[in-house]
């Protein structure tokens, strides 16, 4: 196919031909066009099927509110749905293809269901597919999905790449259509930082698809010369492709610029950029969009918007059509015939609503006063137009044109309401704008070229003004005011055949006549009964004349009928772009603990834990599976020694003169006379009494401790004791840094850890069981006086020490460990070897303290003081929380000692249901104990400390399992302590 | 947002952490005698004006103080920003 219908003139570059495809079609277009006004040269109307009836739809707009022309462009990964063939730039190379049809897009299998349309009218789906209603799950929405939709995705990994971006300004102008340039143009001139920002990719709006000038010149030259003053500008920073898609708080605004979407490849660069704007004023400059007349049959391919039909002669030197008639309702439809026939396009007929005298002298046009087009012929293509009189005429284009509204989105997305003006036919933005935010041009319904000029300039100036500075006096461009008389019109009411509001979602006048009927009258009810104004375009052009037989219907204004709420985006925003670099790996970092290279080196399998990855486990050769190698460690480490990092609990610390007295109150047992050089175990609540996070706490002196919390709640722990520092207890004198990226901290645990220790630590320093005992701790020095900490502490229930050295010397620490460790056989062990030995031990962990338990549960209730003022005390007391009968912390064993507990199981006492009235307790941790030989479990159950010896049965219906099990001392190693105390 | 932060002046809402009401700096008296129906009321009831409102506030990336942000729940509007501890302090707390 050849391009028939390209005209002379355009801002294309006819010397360079770009090549492309439509389903399969080889087409050619040039630089400067995009992917509509390309097909629309070659001749191609057909580009689609509608979302609901699968009638053949073509070419709509020229503009990003396109409800129509929905492509897929490229292939494979980088297939993306649902583009706009009129905002879709062409390249050389670019593959496109229709959707929604089922076998090619001019025999579309399911194009009978255009014939059902009788029965398909709003409300359809919600009233048929009631019954049974088990099936709409099931069935109908699936079989429903199927036939109606638009694109598919590719289901493969998105290869392209998408950033984020900040960048200030004093004035944002949003928009660069001449009221656009104007602003920015004057602001510019007065030295303020101004972005101007415009989704097209060539600035100019509308004076790129009229022939009106402005200082003499032609609109098109002048935009251009506007913009190159601009660049020129260091102050001033034009970011074109980019739509400002959402007003937000405090004048941020958020843009979304398509970097490469115009290119054959992103060649590495990121696709598109979601940006932030912080504004300290804005210039809304938006335009305005023309919306149809509604008509029988008025969805054909070759029915457009008479603005967009121009904007193909003028900007892209293109007819859609070679017999054109234009039917419209005011003067601005007019300037399509004269721009077309001027260039040499057959114009049969202009159809006008009203009757009054020509607007302009359009050689070779009828002009058909008071008339209406009510019908149209051409399934698969505009043949001929009826008009009300039952004439007909023959064309392949009709130029519809029922007045222009404002792009007043933005002015609304903070709640402001639009206001309607009859004089314009138009709703305009109303009193409540965003703050900061100024209106002008079209967008404020100052339509014609001349005002859009000057007040994109006055508007600026108040701006620049009201942040202090002092506006340039250069005049406002100029240009002659154009006839834009309108007289409202939205439907002809004589057509019989269905008439088209809302292209997208099939909508028809029927239709929101049938939601009236109905009862669903408010503009809201309206949109969710029929779908009027959802999905890509959000009823840019449909929205206005739909509320306007709305508005019909039930006798009001359309003032008091309103518009519906306009919330972002303005136009759509990938999901890729709202993800920017935060996928995959990147959503969320690793934080890798100090000696994680040498973990890696020596056979570590990694696990996550919260952001940090910690070594789980250290498979040796031999092996057979993760549980040879856990087990393993657990031995090795019980029978002489092992290393665990745990660097990734959180550290604290704290000091000043009341230090102690802080954490008197931040934790729940009492801290007032830990002496120097000693640990204590500290357990913290919530305000309302549930266990919050535990830990330990050494006073390294006399005003100096250092606080250890859960990996989990390093964060919020440091958070809490921050608010209780500032917000609760404002005059104590105390200070709280984060240390735990500062140390890296081991346990060294095993009866042979104090004999590996003191190959290591320096000579000088006595850590004897006399000097150093259980829950000591003290500053000593490594490796030839190298500062380190030193803590007496055991979470495995051995004797047991951790040591802190500078984080940067951790991987070295682990290295040395390990080497001074070779005589007593020294194990390196993961996080599971740690939860072995601590549910051994008998330690609760996040599975005990999971948010919902209290110290009383956790066997720990006399712990919590009543003596001293401390975060949770109060509410702790609360009878509910203290019941006789309450779940308490034990240990279980199976009694079939061969048997595998289960985590998650719920106890039910023998002979009882398996119901949850009879529900216990459950099991919260299990494993695996190398020590004893069968498995072994944690858990709370009902009165757990007055029941040891009894067999109950664990339960787990999710996995069909009943298991005996006798309740026992939650302490399966060692229960006395004598080990640690070594 | 923008919270003009009294110390370090305009900066993101995405640099802090949302608590809530400023009546969590209204602790009750522990040892009072209406004790555990005061802090089940400070725990568990807070109001929820359309209009202004006293809320915390923590600049977690940047400086880790504890603000008071007065905000029109209706329109976004900040009003009045000051630090926690000030706040605090002329409620009456103290150690």
């Amino acid at each position: 196919m050849s391009q028939t219908n390209r005209i002379k003139g355009g801002l294309i570059d006819r010397n360079q031909v770009m090549n492309f495809t439509f389903n399969g079609k080889a087409m050619q277009g040039h630089a400067g066009d995009t992917l509509a006004s390309a097909l629309l040269a070659n001749g191609q109307r057909l580009v689609g099927r509608s979302f609901k009836y699968h009638r053949p739809r073509g070419i709509f707009t020229a503009g990003s509110e396109e409800p129509n022309a929905l492509v897929q462009l490229r292939s494979g990964a980088y297939q993306e749905p649902n583009t706009r063939a009129t905002v879709a730039e062409l390249f050389d190379g670019l593959t496109a293809t229709s959707q929604n049809h089922r076998g090619s897009l001019e025999f579309d299998l399911m194009a009978v269901t255009d014939l059902m349309a009788p029965f398909l009218s709003a409300g359809f789906y919600y009233k048929t597919f009631m019954w049974p209603r088990a099936f709409w799950e099931k069935l109908y929405e699936p079989m429903i999905r199927k036939s109606a939709g638009l694109g598919s995705l590719s289901m493969e990994e998105d290869p392209d790449s998408y950033d984020k971006g900040f960048v200030h300004c004093d004035l944002l102008v949003i928009g660069a259509g001449p009221s656009g340039l104007s602003a920015a143009l004057a602001a510019g001139r007065a030295g303020a930082r101004v972005v101007l920002a415009d989704e097209d990719f060539t600035p100019g709006g509308r004076l790129n698809a009229e022939t009106l000038e402005v200082d003499g010149t032609a609109g098109a030259d002048w935009a251009a010369q506007a913009i190159a003053e601009l660049a020129a500008m260091d102050n001033v920073r034009i970011m074109t492709r980019t739509t400002v898609y959402g007003a937000y708080d405090h004048g941020i605004y958020g843009a979304l610029e398509r970097c490469t979407d115009h290119l054959a490849s992103s060649g590495g660069k990121p696709r598109q950029i979601l940006w932030r704007i912080y504004s300290k004023r804005a210039v809304l400059a938006a335009g305005s969009t023309e919306r149809p007349i509604a008509f029988g049959n008025n969805d054909r391919p070759g029915v457009m918007l008479a603005g967009a039909v121009r904007t193909y002669a003028n900007r892209y030197g293109v007819t859609p059509g070679q017999q054109v008639a234009v039917f419209t309702n005011n003067d601005d439809g007019w300037r399509t015939a004269a721009d077309l026939a001027a260039n040499g396009v057959a114009i049969n007929a202009i159809i006008d609503t009203r009757d009054a005298p020509a607007v302009c002298d359009v050689p070779g046009a009828r002009h058909i006063r008071n008339a209406a087009v009510v019908d149209t012929v051409g399934r698969k293509g505009l043949k001929s137009v009826t008009l009300t009189d039952g004439q007909v005429i023959p064309v392949d284009c009709l130029a519809v044109s029922g007045g222009w509204s404002p792009n007043v989105h933005l002015t609304c997305h903070q709640r402001g309401r639009p206001t309607w003006r009859e004089d314009i036919c138009a709703f305009v933005p109303g009193a409540d704008l965003p703050p900061g935010m100024a209106v002008a041009g079209a967008a404020n319904g100052s339509m014609t070229l001349a005002a859009a000029l000057t007040e994109g300039r006055a508007v600026a100036n108040a701006q620049i003004k009201a942040l202090g500075m002092t506006p340039s006096r250069k005049a406002a461009p100029k240009a002659e005011d154009e006839p834009r008389d309108c007289a409202p019109f939205w439907h002809v009411g004589e057509s019989k055949n269905r008439a088209w509001l809302d292209l997208q979602n099939d909508v028809t006048v029927k239709d929101v006549k049938q939601s009236y009927r109905e009862g669903f009258r408010s503009v809201e009810h309206l949109k969710r009964y029929t779908t009027l104004g959802m999905a890509t375009d959000q009823g840019k052009t449909a929205n206005i004349p739909a509320l306007a037989i709305m508005a019909e219907c039930t006798g009001k204004t359309l003032q008091d009928t309103g518009t519906t709420i306009f919330r972002p985006p303005y136009t759509p925003v990938p999901l890729g772009a709202l993800g920017g670099r935060s996928r995959g790996k990147d959503f969320r970092p690793y934080r890798l603990t100090p000696s994680h290279k040498w973990a890696s080196e020596n056979g570590a399998t990694f696990v996550e834990v919260g952001n940090w990855l910690r070594a789980q486990w250290y498979a040796r050769p031999g092996e057979q599976g993760w549980r040879d190698s856990v087990d393993r460690e657990v031995e090795m480490t019980r029978n002489s020694v092992g290393i665990c990092d745990v660097t990734t609990l959180g550290k604290i610390d704290v000091q000043g003169k009341d230090a102690a007295e802080f954490l008197n109150k931040v934790y729940a047992n009492g801290f007032a006379k830990l002496a120097v050089g000693k640990v204590r175990y500290g357990l913290m609540l919530r305000e309302d009494g549930i266990c919050y996070d535990d830990g330990t706490t050494a006073r390294m002196g006399e005003n100096h401790y250092v606080m250890t919390t859960t990996t989990a709640n390093a964060v919020l722990v440091f958070r809490r004791m921050e608010f209780a520092r500032q917000c609760l207890w404002p005059d104590l004198d105390v200070h709280l840094i984060s240390t735990t990226d500062g140390w890296a901290q081991f346990a060294v645990a095993g009866p042979n850890a104090r004999n590996l220790l003191r190959k290591v630590i320096d000579a000088g320093h006595d850590i004897s069981n006399e000097a150093f005992p259980f829950m000591g701790c003290g500053e000593v020095t490594v490796c030839g006086g190298m500062p380190a900490r030193l803590f007496r502490i055991s979470f495995s229930g051995e004797l047991a020490y951790e040591i802190a050295v500078p984080a940067r010397y951790g991987n070295s620490m682990m290295q040395v460990l390990m080497e001074a460790g070779k005589e007593f056989d020294a194990v390196p062990y993961g996080t599971e070897a740690l939860g072995v030995m601590r549910i051994e031990k008998g330690h609760a962990a996040g599975n005990e303290l999971n948010g919902q338990t209290t110290a009383y549960n956790l066997g720990m209730g006399k712990m919590v003081s009543q003596t001293k003022e401390c975060i949770g005390n109060v509410l702790s007391q609360r009878p509910e929380m203290l019941l006789e009968d309450a779940i308490k912390l034990v240990g279980f064993r199976p009694v079939d000692r061969s048997q595998k507990l289960i985590a998650g199981s719920h106890f039910i006492t023998k002979g009882d249901e398996a119901t949850m009235a009879n529900d216990q307790g459950w099991m919260t941790s299990v494993a695996y104990s190398p020590s004893l030989g069968h498995s072994i479990g944690l858990g709370f159950i009902k009165s757990g400390d007055t029941r040891k010896g009894e067999v109950v049965r664990a339960v787990s219906p999710i996995h069909g399992t009943e298991i005996e099990v006798e309740i026992v001392s939650a302490h399966f190693i060692d229960p006395e302590g004598e080990r640690l105390r070594a | 947002m923008i919270i003009n932060h009294p110390l370090l002046g305009p900066r993101d809402a995405a640099e802090f952490v949302y608590l809530g009401d400023a009546s969590l700096i209204d602790r009750p008296d522990w040892q009072a005698e209406d004790a555990a129906e005061a802090f089940y009321e400070y725990g568990y009831l807070r109001d929820n004006p359309a209009g202004q409102h006293q809320e915390l506030w923590y600049h977690e990336q940047g400086d880790r103080s504890w603000l008071v942000v007065t905000r029109d729940t209706l329109t976004h509007e900040i009003s009045k920003v000051e630090m926690a501890r000030d706040v605090a302090r002329s409620r009456g707390r103290s150690k």
